[in-house]
Formats: structure tokens, sequence, C-alpha cells
């Protein structure tokens, strides 16, 4: 019995002790946001490297468009970011913040590709609570995450890594920041970057 | 021996499972404001609207000069916190204005998850003209129970050191002029 009060005693201290795992949520998604809780930080293995050039792909955009990556090929520098899902923590946060420093990619001649392996549809309606977005949002949903895989930051379980890739004007990888995907990446070390490229 | 082991992880437990719930619950009227300190801003305009020294490299709320500090929870990155910027900017003008609440209500700024950054970029974004402090590891957006953003917090600093919280509510906080009156009968003015 008191080997028994000794583990309980010892599990509701373990459980009252441990913090809750902190993440912010905008009123903007209110109750709609699935908490994954923490998850696995790295779950790939990169296909590319800085200095390759990037693989090409082509993308439909929630705006209707195609999109590929050669068409900014000597025209404009380009970041990709994947994200791994809609409707989950760090994601819903992280390109509403990308959504007001347009100036700063502009100064370096640079746009921003999003893309996650979610449909159209779910895309569209998470976006559109971010308010208007200035730059295209892909879905690498059909084939199933063929970019992300492509790109070497497709998860096991079908997710895409929280992974950031910097491409200049010539189509090089100039900067890839596969994240810990519980974490946003630093807004300022991804500008820094773009600022490299001047 | 064994039961006084027993107890006294109990007697642990309890005192943790208080201290989680205190650090960790949201602030609601009536509350005393959990225990807030913040560097000292590297501007000295900022320095000089919250009335306090550049010397030192934190303050407590208590610090601030004013009868009444309106703390607004916000984030960059939050759509909602973009949104409401300005209406939050024009409260800041509309207490600039009044000659009775100018120098006694103030208004602060939490950037949960934000650096400094973060921070300086929402504020360039969006003019704001009131200090936002940089919270890039959630310490202080814990310490208010993990809210919402945007979320306002309006704490009325009392002669002996303490802080009342009179206002505690996530997002909008309507029409300006009932807001501030409010805020200002708060504030004892």
């Amino acid at each position: 019995m008191t080997k028994k009060s000794t583990f309980i005693t010892i599990a509701l201290f373990l459980a009252l002790v441990t913090p809750a795992w902190a993440q912010t949520h905008s009123e903007a998604y209110k109750d709609n946001i699935y908490v994954t809780g923490d998850l696995k930080p790295v779950d790939s293995v990169l296909k590319v490297k800085v200095g390759d050039m990037a693989p090409d792909f082509l993308l439909p955009s929630i705006a209707g468009q195609k999109v590929t990556l050669s068409q900014y090929r000597g025209k404009k520098n380009v970041v990709l970011s994947f994200v791994p899902a809609a409707w989950t923590p760090v994601c819903s946060d992280q390109w509403p913040g990308y959504n007001i420093v347009k100036g700063l990619f502009d100064k370096s001649d640079a746009v921003l590709l999003g893309i996650t392996v979610d449909n159209i549809p779910t895309l569209y309606a998470w976006t559109n609570q971010m308010g208007q977005l200035w730059f295209p949002v892909l879905s690498d949903f059909y084939p199933h995450g063929k970019v992300a895989e492509t790109y070497g930051v497709l998860r096991s379980d079908g997710t895409s890594e929280r992974a950031l890739f910097v491409i200049d004007k010539k189509g090089v990888i100039r900067y890839i920041d596969v994240h810990d995907i519980n974490k946003r990446p630093s807004l300022e070390s991804l500008i820094r970057e773009l600022e490299k490229l001047k | 021996m064994k039961k006084i082991l027993v107890l006294a992880m109990v007697a642990v437990v309890v005192l943790a499972g208080s201290l989680a719930a205190a650090q960790t619950a949201q602030p609601k009227v009536g509350d005393k404001l959990f225990d807030l300190t913040l560097p000292v801003p590297g501007e000295r305009a900022d320095r000089n609207y919250l009335g306090i020294s550049g010397w030192g490299k934190t303050f407590k709320v208590a610090d601030i000069k004013a009868n009444l500090v309106l703390i607004e929870i916000l984030s960059m990155y939050c759509p909602f916190c973009q949104k409401d910027a300005p209406l939050v900017n024009q409260l800041y003008e509309a207490i600039e204005k009044d000659p009775a609440a100018k120098g006694r209500i103030k208004i602060i700024g939490i950037g949960a998850g934000n650096s400094t950054y973060e921070t300086e970029v929402f504020r360039k974004r969006y003019n704001v003209p009131f200090p936002v402090f940089p919270d890039p590891d959630y310490d202080i957006h814990k310490k208010c129970g993990e809210v919402r953003t945007p979320f306002f917090i309006a704490v009325r600093l009392n002669a002996n050191g303490t802080q009342d919280v009179t206002y505690a509510k996530l997002g909008g906080f309507g029409e300006i002029p009932a807001f501030l009156a409010s805020l200002k009968k708060s504030a004892g003015l």
C-alpha cells in the first residue's frame, strides 16, 4: 500500500510540475487549430544541398494558377516555405508574419512561395483566416508530397517539414533551414540570408 | 519513515499544483497582476513615455509612471493583432489627446513568442507609438495563462506597489470613447 501510494504521489507530482506545451494561437483561428503536441523535430533526410540547382516543379495555387519555380529564373530570388499542414499550431502563425514583411522580401528582390501537402480547398479555407496573402500558396497534394519528397522534406506521416529554401536568380540553392517542426523559424535569420543575395 | 516521505511529497504536489495554477491562470478582473518584469527600452522616447530611467536592465510594471497600464498581449504573427493594430494606435491617440488621461493611462505591448527583431518589425509596419516588449520564450505568455491574442489586460497601479486587474478580455475592446471612459474610471480619473 505504501509503495502504491508513493507511486501515485510521484505520478501526480510529475503531472503537476511538468510544464504545458507552450504555443500562441491567434484568435483569428478560434478553436479550429488541431493541437498536435510535440512532434519529432525532423523526420526526413534532405535530398538537396546548398550549391545545388533547385529542382523545378509545377504546382497549383489557391488562386487557380499553375506556378513553376523556373518561371522566376533570371527574374527573382525565391524563398520556398514548406509548412507541415493546414490548421496546425505554428504553421498557422508563420505565414501571417511573412505577410506583413513583403517590403523586406522586395528589398532583396525575392518572392515567397508557400507550400503544404494539403489540397486546394483546405488551403483556401485556412489561408482565408490569415487575411489577404501577398504570396502564392501552392498545393503539393497530388501526387502526394511529390515536391517535398524531391527536396527531401517529406515526413514519414505524409506531412512536410517546416523548411525554408532560399534560391537565387540562377536557380541555385543558397540557404536551407529544415527547422524543428515544433518551432517557428527566426524571421531575422531568413531576412539576413536574403540580404546576402543583394 | 515512508509515511513521512509520502506526506512530504503530497505537500510538494499540492504546493506545485497551487503554483502552477497561479502561474498559468488567465488574468481576470479583481486579480493581482502576475509578476511582470520587462527589459528597460533602448529608445529614450519609450523610456520617457513610461517614465522610467535608463538605469538598470529591467523594470517592473509598478515602476511605470501612471495610474493605469493597458497591456496588450500580441504577436506579429497574429492576423487579428495585425488587423487591430490601427485601432490600438487610435486608442493611444485618444488617450494622449485627453487631458485627464494623458500621462496617467499608458499602453504597452508584449510580443508573445516574438524576438526583439520581430516586435520592431511589428512596430514599424503599423507605426505603433507605444513600447512593445519581446517575449521570445513565452515566459510572460505562460504567466498569463497562454491567452489567445490579442488579449488586453488593464491594471491599476496602487500606491502600495500592487496592481489590480481591472479589465481582462480577449479580442477587440469595442468603441474607443466608451473603452477610454471605462479605463479612466478604473484609473480613478
